[in-house]
């Protein structure tokens, strides 16, 4: 709607030719200016320029909708509504039915937590036809870190739904539809994602998950806001593509240590020193999610893995329909699944904490239970 | 007053001072004829030059020439002024939207104003955009219940606005009422709620932004939009910042673009008296040798929006700090 040609437009001749002549061609070239800028480069009356741009702005405004007729047609269209249920109880409950249609979830935690394997199981469950709680389509997964086993991917299917995979062809063609596509730079990722927006409505994709993000950009020599500024335009480009095709998008990311430079406190905070709680907590996780606070504030749904005192959590950390859970979990060869469908609420900013303790344990303790 | 100042166009204004007339006062005696004939233009322009001309001069001359006595009296020469009693008496008998936190009203002093821009911003998961459909749920609480009545406009550049969440406060916020109505009405059976969450959500119109140009042009289009819908009582826009912080090389543009965007806002809540709320995100700021939080949007953004709250965390609670308001303390 943006690219709008200004001579699609029904405007009078008289001004359609002037934009042209001044080759003002789009309604974004048009908008970006402010009314006395066209007036210099048009040379026309400031009546003439607004008239012209309010009749750019009514073509160009999307139109709008009543939130009840979003919702009507939500429920209607959608898969439950517009929601992919993952199979953990618990976790669906808290998120309304499970990961929602056309916004970024994101799965943060540290390394060995358990992230590809959830989203090995989540592609598992989309591919699956509807009868067993799946989305009966295609899934686009993009392995930056060369991560992804189809061995695992088969072995979890065998345990979760021997049924379907204990036959060879429905077994061949469930995998069938896991696409996986590995970029070695940030250059591939951004053409691949071009090719992926063409190629979505056509051939029935259903999900794409992104393991890890945090890779494609720490392979770049940038720091910083710099790093912030790359990857800026993919961040609003996989939203876009998430919204238009009403499709789960699950996104990975890692973590790193925090460093003196975070800034976690507002300039009046720092003033008064009374009245402020001092939080511990802060010197205790000295792990922050990757990627910055722009990321941070693009995603919709944010999950954050972390192992403390012995156990795995599950938490919600930041939704906008579902209050701060934490869900202890465990990874089985089944996949993922819960330890407790009751989660427990956490806290203030505690949601967002990442802790990393007690973990070497787990690793022991998994690899007994595995054999 | 000098003839570059006038809003006209570059070309006319040329023709102007080549032919002579370098001030206003030389414009004063001329008729539209004559000056059709000297610039060499039609006749409908000249007097569309001299109707702009006599505009300017008359506020200028009026400003010399009157006491101080006299101003207060007669200041109603400029289409849209007020007097600053007259603005008073119109404040009193503005309405808040409640936020539904009895300590967030009482800071910002009753509500949410109207005719007023208020900004919010915070950290990622602090509830900005819950409380963006609070607001939008809370503007149509009946008059009875000491609410606006009115409809809301949600301008969702995130794609944040989660139907069923909003489902759910609106359910909440008629239990609310009920309650209400019980626990001070229980002789009269009559005030029942007959509001149904399903009312509430029809009455939230919502637009979904997917670029900066559809922010710009959706503002532009709001005039027409709130001139046929005339119950809208506030716009909530979620988020201000999203589109202007991706690839936008030409930071000037972007502060300009930013600015009259603000200016078409504040426009709008005065002209139709509702309330403009903006939610905008943090970013980071160097300032005394250490990194600290700050609202998104740069420096020349914060100075457009009338009020400012930012919300934070403070130990485990959430907390609401008011950064800016012509009229309350800093709380």
């Amino acid at each position: 709607m943006a690219n709008k040609l200004i001579s699609e437009i029904p405007l009078p001749k008289s001004i359609a030719n002037v934009f042209s002549a001044r080759n003002v061609s789009t309604a974004k070239d048009a908008l970006s200016l402010t009314e006395f800028e066209l007036m210099e480069l048009l040379d026309v009356g400031l009546t003439e320029v607004r008239s012209a741009l309010l009749q750019i702005s009514e073509i160009v405004a999307p139109p709008y909708q009543t939130a009840l007729s979003l919702m009507e047609q939500r429920f209607q269209n959608e898969h439950l509504g517009g929601h992919f249920p993952t199979g953990l109880k618990g976790l669906d409950a808290a998120l309304c039915g499970g990961i929602p249609f056309g916004v970024l979830t994101e799965l943060v935690g540290p390394a060995g937590i358990g992230k590809t394997q959830f989203c090995l199981k989540l592609s598992l469950l989309a591919s699956l036809p509807t009868n067993y709680g799946g989305l009966d389509g295609r899934v686009i997964y993009i392995d930056v870190e060369s991560k992804f086993s189809s061995r695992r991917l088969l072995e979890i299917g065998l345990r979760s739904f021997p049924e379907i995979f204990q036959m060879k062809e429905m077994a061949q063609e469930m995998a069938g539809r896991i696409l996986v596509l590995r970029p070695t730079s940030l250059a591939e990722f951004t053409q691949s994602l071009e090719q992926i927006k063409v190629s979505l409505l056509q051939n029935q994709v259903k999900m794409l998950v992104i393991d890890s993000m945090a890779a494609l950009v720490s392979g770049e020599h940038e720091q910083g806001a710099r790093r912030q500024q790359t990857l800026s335009w993919h961040i609003s480009f996989i939203k876009s593509l998430a919204e238009f095709s009403r499709i789960p998008v699950v996104v990975t990311n890692q973590v790193r240590s925090r460093n003196h430079d975070d800034a976690s406190r507002y300039c009046f905070q720092v003033q008064s020193r009374d009245g402020a709680i001092e939080t511990p907590m802060q010197y205790d996780s000295h792990l922050v999610a990757a990627l910055g606070i722009q990321w941070a504030h693009a995603v919709t749904t944010r999950l954050v893995l972390e192992a403390k005192s012995g156990e795995r959590f599950i938490k919600v950390a930041k939704s906008p329909i579902s209050p701060p859970l934490a869900f202890p979990f465990h990874i089985t060869s089944s996949g993922i699944s819960l330890l407790s469908d009751d989660g427990k609420e956490v806290m203030g900013p505690e949601i967002n904490a990442i802790h990393y303790q007690g973990h070497n344990e787990i690793i022991n303790f998994g690899m007994e239970g595995l054999h | 007053m000098e003839i570059w100042r006038l809003p006209i166009s570059a070309s006319q204004r040329g023709k102007l001072i080549s032919a002579g007339y370098t001030s206003l006062s030389s414009l004063s005696s001329i008729s539209s004829s004559d000056l059709a004939r000297e610039l060499n233009v039609s006749e409908s322009e000249a007097m569309n030059i001299l109707k702009v001309a006599s505009h300017s001069r008359g506020s200028e001359t009026s400003n010399a020439s009157c006491s101080i006595v006299e101003v207060l009296d007669t200041f109603q020469w400029w289409a849209g002024a007020q007097s600053a009693w007259d603005m008073l008496h119109d404040e009193e008998s503005l309405m808040h939207i409640t936020t539904s936190s009895a300590d967030l009203d009482n800071i910002l002093g009753g509500g949410i104003h109207c005719k007023e821009v208020t900004e919010i911003g915070g950290v990622p998961g602090i509830g900005k955009t819950q409380l963006g459909i609070q607001i939008a749920v809370n503007v149509q609480i009946p008059n009875d219940f000491g609410g606006l009545g009115g409809n809301s406009i949600y301008i969702d550049t995130e794609g944040s606005f989660m139907v069923e969440r909003a489902f759910q406060i609106a359910e909440a916020c008629i239990e609310d009422m009920s309650e209400y109505n019980r626990f001070l009405r229980k002789d009269f059976q009559e005030c029942k709620i007959k509001m149904q969450p399903q009312d509430i959500l029809e009455n939230i119109f919502y637009f979904r932004i997917c670029s900066y140009t559809e922010q710009i042009a959706l503002i532009n289009y709001l005039d027409k939009f709130l001139s046929e819908h005339k119950d809208v009582k506030v716009i909530v826009v979620d988020s201000v910042t999203f589109h202007f912080r991706q690839d936008f090389d030409d930071m000037a543009l972007r502060t300009r673009v930013l600015s009259g965007m603000a200016l078409k806002l504040m426009n709008l809540a005065k002209r139709f008296s509702l309330a403009v709320v903006l939610l905008n995100q943090v970013t980071t700021k160097h300032t005394e040798a250490s990194f600290q939080l700050a609202l998104a949007l740069g420096d020349s953004w914060s100075h457009t929006c009338t009020n400012r709250i930012v919300l934070y965390w403070n130990g485990n609670e959430r907390y609401a700090y008011i950064d800016k308001s012509p009229s309350l303390r800093s709380a």
